[in-house]
């Protein structure tokens, strides 16, 4: 099944009670932070922190990733610590070209070489927060094997092309467009940016609404409070549920029958059809609506 | 690697809930001396204590002179402070031999 990352928890690898808790919120993945939300004079020993955290705690089946720095700022040690650990997704920052991404890329090959783990082993995020990122999205999507999902990072983008970032979020339609089609292209992850107004529950709500409507896959979130918003507005209604269980339904009757032509009430089903049947249905599932394999 | 010496005064971690705030400082000849305050003392002071010995005997450290302010933090925060410490009061936090501490951290 296609891992789900309609949620990812920002995590300041410094706080360490969250370090120990962050798991516990039901996020589809954590980011620790070593990038923004750390404090120069606190890199060394926030490194030190999210290292032996990941190597010590058990985050079930919750995706882990680290925000590096970038690699002229501590970023190299970033990586040599959190590929020893064990970390699942390094996630790069400020990405501008696909030569950051390679760049990224051959420090974590020769970290896992060293440290004897498998080539290949760690994946990568690229985060677009520039103008320059947005145009190149195509290509840093497809950089490397390694990529799993790219992601807007608004703030900074915003700033960058000197505007602020509003209810509606016009300003970002460009961006989330190109990274949305880059990573479609790609056959990645896109990822929506953070909503800042932790207490706006309601504005949250529709602007997970919007960039759903756009096909992202999910957004990073800031606070433990927005996940179960984000995932509700992710999870599938109950006849978006029946209509992709019917449409499970009948390709199974149909190989059984060994006919080649399917329909449902009338309709050809065809692949696309069945595509979002089985993306419905992981979610559903995802949400506890459902139990696989109990379908029938 | 290259011997990891206490060079001088350092601090690492804070003492908000969870965590632990370690001082360490040189103390020449007289071995490990640690000044435990913590909220659990009396259940785990024990155990906190041996986790800063056993991390300092494998970073080679053995004369130091400790104070731990401790919040309940996880024996891998501990560890992790106590490791931060010593870099910083040996004046390598930016050259880590992370090969090295891999050999008996696993």
């Amino acid at each position: 099944m296609e891992r789900l990352r309609r949620t990812m928890m920002f995590v300041p690898a410094s706080n360490a009670g969250m370090l120990r808790d962050a798991y516990i919120y039901g996020a589809d993945s954590i980011m620790f932070d070593l990038e923004d939300s750390i404090s120069l004079k606190e890199k060394d020993t926030s490194r030190f922190l999210v290292y032996q955290a990941v190597k010590t705690i058990d985050y079930g089946k919750t995706e882990t990733v680290v925000r590096i720095n970038g690699l002229d700022a501590g970023g190299r040690d970033d990586i040599e610590a959190l590929v020893r650990a064990g970390i699942d997704v390094i996630r790069l920052p400020k990405t501008e070209t696909a030569q950051d991404i390679l760049d990224v890329e051959s420090v974590i090959e020769a970290v896992e070489k060293k440290a004897g783990r498998e080539i290949g082993s760690t994946k990568m995020m690229a985060a677009i927060e520039s103008a320059e990122g947005v145009l190149n999205a195509v290509e840093i999507a497809k950089a490397s094997e390694r990529l799993i999902g790219i992601a807007l990072g608004a703030e900074d983008y915003v700033t960058n092309m000197h505007t602020k970032r509003s209810p509606e979020g016009q300003e970002l339609f460009f961006a989330r467009s190109m990274i949305l089609h880059a990573a479609r292209n790609a056959g990645i992850a896109a990822l929506d940016t953070v909503y800042s107004d932790v207490n706006n529950e309601e504005g949250l709500r529709h602007e997970v609404e919007v960039i759903k409507q756009l096909g992202f896959d999910g957004k990073s979130v800031i606070n433990p409070r927005q996940i179960p918003i984000v995932n509700s507005v992710f999870a599938p209604n109950e006849s978006e549920i029946e209509n992709a269980l019917n449409v499970i339904r009948a390709i199974e009757e149909a190989e059984e029958k060994g006919s080649g032509v399917i329909a449902l009430n009338g309709k050809m089903i065809d692949k696309p059809i069945v595509e979002r049947a089985e993306r419905v249905l992981n979610l559903a599932e995802a949400a506890g609506l459902i139990k696989r394999g109990a379908q029938e | 690697m290259d011997k990891l010496m206490i060079k001088k005064q350092a601090i690492a971690g804070t003492v908000e809930s969870s965590d632990v705030q370690i001082i360490i400082d040189q103390n020449p000849n007289k071995g490990i001396e640690i000044e435990l305050n913590s909220s659990v003392a009396k259940q785990f002071g024990r155990r906190i204590r041996e986790v800063i010995e056993e991390t300092l005997e494998n970073l080679e450290i053995h004369d130091a002179k400790l104070v731990v302010e401790d919040k309940g933090a996880l024996d891998c925060t501990i560890k992790a402070r106590t490791i931060a410490v010593v870099h910083r009061a040996a004046e390598t936090t930016k050259a880590i031999d992370w090969e090295a501490i891999e050999e008996w951290n696993v």
